[in-house]
C-alpha cells in the first residue's frame, strides 16, 4: 500500500507562494494521510508541505517550479489536489470576488 | 504620590474616557521560572494552546483582512516547526519565555533579512505572534483589562485592539504610536478615545485617568477639581456628538443659509456598510491603496473594476471621486514602491504610478469600464507639474480607445488633481485645464510647513490651519471660482471643527471628511457665519 508520486507544476501566483497561498496549500496538504514533501529544485532539499512554517521559509516566488512528492495512502490524489490549487492560481480570484461582495 | 501627572500627545481618535489605567508595557516583566524542564515545556504548550484559542475566538468576530491575517497567525502557531526550537532550549535548560522569545526572534530575523518585500512584512505578523504566547507565559493574557480602563503603553497591536472588550468605554494612550497607524483607524471607526505621541513619563503611570482625546491630553492621580473640568468638557462633547447625530441627515448649511457639501473620504469599501449614502453630498476621496496593500499582491484589472463599480452603485448618483494609486511616502506598498531616504520626497503618487504604466493603465482600464455605473470623477495624487497631469490623461486616453476597438463600455470621467505640492496651489493657473481641484490639506500641510505628518516631534508645526497654508487655500479657491473649476478640499482640516470656521472663510463650499466626523462637521458648519 506505498504508493508513491510525483509531479511539478509552475506557480503563477503573482507574489508566490505566500501568506495566504501557504495557508490553503498546507491546510489542504493536512486533509491527506501520506507523506507530502516539496522542493524548489528536484534535487531537493525536500521540505514537510504540512507545515506552514517551512513552506513560508521556502519563500517560492512567482515562476518558481514547484516540485512535489507524496508517499503512503492516497499519494496520487494528494499531489493531483494540491497541483490544482497551484494551477488555480490557489482560488485567489474567486476569493477576491467575495471579498468585494462581502464588503 | 505628589500630585497630578499631566501628559500631553496627539489625538488619533476623539473622545474622552475617564477609568483606571492599564499598563501594557508591565506584562512582560512578570514570568515564574517553574523549577524542571518538564514544567517549562508544559507551560509553554499550554501558552501555545492559549494563545491559539484566543486567535480563532477573534478570527470569528471579524472579516476581510483582518481574518487573513488571524488566520494565517493561527496556522503558524499551530505548525510544531516554530515552537521545536524553543522547546530543544528549554531541554537544555532554558525557561519557557525566553526560549520561545529567542525561537521566534530567529524566525523574524529570517524573515526581515528576506529579499522580497511581501515576506519582510511577515515579520509583524510573528511579532505579535511572540508577543501573544509571552502574554499568556506572563499571564498577561489573564490581566484582561477591567472594563472601561485606559490602555497605556508604547504601542498597540491591532490584535490587541480587536481583543479588547469596548463595551463599558475606555481608551488609548501611547507613548510613541501614530494618529495613521491601522490601529488609529480602527479606533476610529469603533469611537474609541485615543492619544498618540506621550512620550514617557517620569513616573510609574497607575490608578485613575483622565484622558481627553479631543483636546490630547491624559491626567493622572486628577485632583477633584480636575475630575470636575473634565466631566464637563465630556459632557458638552457627549452632548455635542448627540445633536451632530441628529442633524447628519440633514444637508449642511452655515448659520446664514449658505449651503456646504460634505462629501466623505472612504479608504476601504468595508466602511461602506455603516453609512447611509443619504447622510453626505457624495464620496470625495475613494482611496484605492487598500486594493494594492493585500498579501496577496497587487490587484488585477478585474478586481479593481469589481470595487469600483461596487463604491459607484452604492453612492446612487453622487459623485464619487477615486483617486489613483497614491503609494508611497507613508503609504509603501509591497512590489511597487521603492525604499528611499526621504520617502516624502521622493517617488510617490503619481511619479511612481507614471513610472510604472503596467500597474497605472490596468488601473485606468478599470475606472474607465466601472465609470458607466455611476457618477464617477477620478484624480491624480501628487501632481507637482503640468506635464504630470498631461502624460496622466494620455495614458486615461490611451485606454479608453483600446476599449473602443475591444467594444467594451467605458465612458471617461472627468479628470482632477489633488492640490498638495506648494508648486501647484502656488501657481494654479499653470493647470487651468483641469476637470476639478482637490486640496489634500495634510500634504500641503506637511510640504509648507516642512513638518513631517508622521513625526510627533514637530507635531505642532503640522497646522492646516496656519495662515501660509489657509491662503495658499484661498488662493486655489479663488482661481477656481474665476474659471468655473470646482474647488473642494478632503484632508483631515475638513472634519476639524476649529479649522472649519476657516476654510469656509477661505471660500470652501465643498469639504470631505471621514465618516465618523460627518455629524461634527455638519455641525460646525452649521455655526459658522460667512
Amino acid at each position: 500500500m506505498s504508493a508513491t508520486a510525483m509531479a511539478q507544476v509552475e506557480i503563477t501566483h503573482a507574489v508566490g507562494l505566500h501568506a495566504r497561498p501557504s495557508v490553503k496549500f498546507t491546510k489542504l496538504a493536512k486533509t491527506f494521510t501520506a507523506n507530502i514533501e516539496l522542493a524548489l529544485a528536484a534535487e531537493g532539499p525536500w521540505i514537510d508541505a504540512k507545515s506552514i512554517v517551512k513552506v513560508m521559509a521556502a519563500r517560492a516566488p512567482m515562476g518558481t517550479v514547484l516540485h512535489l512528492r507524496a508517499s503512503g495512502e492516497g499519494a496520487e490524489s494528494a499531489v493531483t489536489a494540491l497541483v490544482a490549487l497551484v494551477e488555480r492560481d490557489f482560488d485567489e480570484a474567486a476569493e477576491g470576488e467575495a471579498h468585494v461582495r462581502t464588503a | 504620590m505628589s500630585g497630578p501627572l499631566r501628559l500631553t500627545g496627539t489625538p488619533a481618535s476623539g473622545g474622552y474616557a475617564e477609568g483606571p489605567i492599564f499598563c501594557m508595557d508591565n506584562d512582560a516583566a512578570s514570568y515564574l521560572s517553574k523549577g524542571s524542564d518538564a514544567a517549562e515545556a508544559a507551560a509553554l504548550k499550554t501558552a501555545i494552546a492559549a494563545a491559539s484559542e484566543q486567535l480563532a475566538a477573534l478570527a470569528a468576530t471579524t472579516t476581510g483582512e483582518a481574518t487573513d491575517m488571524l488566520e494565517f497567525q493561527l496556522a503558524m502557531l499551530a505548525d510544531d516547526s516554530l515552537s521545536a526550537a524553543a522547546f530543544d532550549a528549554i531541554k537544555a535548560g532554558t525557561p519557557a519565555d525566553k526560549a520561545w522569545s529567542a525561537a521566534l526572534a530567529g524566525e523574524i530575523a529570517g524573515y526581515e533579512a528576506a529579499e522580497d518585500e511581501y515576506f519582510r512584512a511577515r515579520a509583524a505578523d510573528l511579532k505579535d505572534i511572540l508577543q501573544q504566547v509571552l502574554d499568556v507565559l506572563t499571564s498577561a493574557g489573564n490581566r484582561a483589562p477591567p472594563p472601561g480602563a485606559i490602555l497605556f503603553g508604547e504601542d498597540i497591536t491591532p490584535t490587541r485592539f480587536l481583543a479588547t472588550d469596548w463595551s463599558a468605554g475606555g481608551g488609548i494612550a501611547l507613548a510613541k504610536g501614530s494618529s495613521a497607524s491601522h490601529v488609529a483607524m480602527l479606533a476610529r471607526s469603533r469611537g474609541v478615545p485615543m492619544i498618540v505621541g506621550l512620550g514617557s513619563a517620569a513616573r510609574e503611570i497607575a490608578g485613575l485617568a483622565l484622558l481627553d482625546a479631543e483636546h490630547g491630553g491624559i491626567v493622572l492621580q486628577p485632583t477633584s477639581g480636575d475630575i470636575e473640568t473634565f466631566r464637563k468638557f465630556s459632557t458638552a462633547y457627549g452632548e455635542r456628538s448627540r445633536r451632530a447625530e441628529e442633524g447628519v441627515m440633514k444637508p449642511a448649511m452655515t448659520k446664514n443659509g449658505v449651503p456646504v457639501r460634505v462629501l466623505i473620504n472612504v479608504a476601504d469599501p468595508v466602511d461602506l456598510d455603516r453609512i447611509d449614502i443619504k447622510s453626505c453630498d457624495g464620496v470625495g476621496l475613494m482611496r484605492t491603496e487598500f486594493l494594492f496593500s493585500k498579501v496577496t499582491g497587487l490587484p488585477d484589472e478585474e478586481a479593481q473594476y469589481r470595487a469600483y463599480r461596487k463604491v459607484l452603485e452604492w453612492a446612487a448618483d453622487k459623485p464619487v471621486t477615486i483617486r489613483t494609486i497614491d503609494a508611497g511616502g507613508d503609504k509603501p506598498v509591497p512590489g511597487f514602491t521603492v525604499e528611499e531616504g526621504n520617502p516624502f520626497l521622493g517617488l510617490r503618487g503619481i511619479r511612481l504610478a507614471l513610472a510604472r504604466p503596467d500597474v497605472f493603465s490596468a488601473q485606468a482600464r478599470a475606472l474607465l469600464r466601472a465609470a458607466v455605473h455611476g457618477n464617477l470623477k477620478v484624480m491624480f495624487p501628487m501632481v507637482a507639474v503640468h506635464e504630470e497631469y498631461a502624460r496622466a490623461t494620455a495614458l486615461f486616453a490611451e485606454e479608453a480607445k483600446k476599449l473602443a476597438a475591444a467594444g467594451e463600455p467605458y465612458a471617461m470621467p472627468p479628470l482632477g488633481i489633488m492640490v498638495e505640492v506648494p508648486s501647484v496651489a502656488i501657481a494654479p493657473e499653470l493647470f487651468s485645464d483641469v476637470a476639478f481641484f482637490s486640496i489634500g490639506s495634510n500634504d500641503l500641510t506637511q510640504y509648507v510647513m516642512a513638518a513631517a505628518r508622521d513625526n510627533t516631534a514637530v507635531a505642532t508645526l503640522n497646522s492646516a490651519t496656519h495662515p501660509a497654508v489657509l491662503r495658499l487655500i484661498a488662493d486655489v479657491t479663488e482661481f477656481g471660482r474665476q474659471h468655473h473649476i470646482p474647488v473642494s478640499l478632503c484632508g483631515d482640516a475638513g472634519g476639524d471643527a476649529a479649522a472649519i470656521p476657516l476654510l469656509l472663510k477661505a471660500g470652501l463650499r465643498d469639504v470631505s471628511v471621514v465618516p465618523a466626523q460627518l455629524a461634527l462637521a455638519k455641525a460646525a458648519i452649521a455655526g459658522v457665519t460667512v
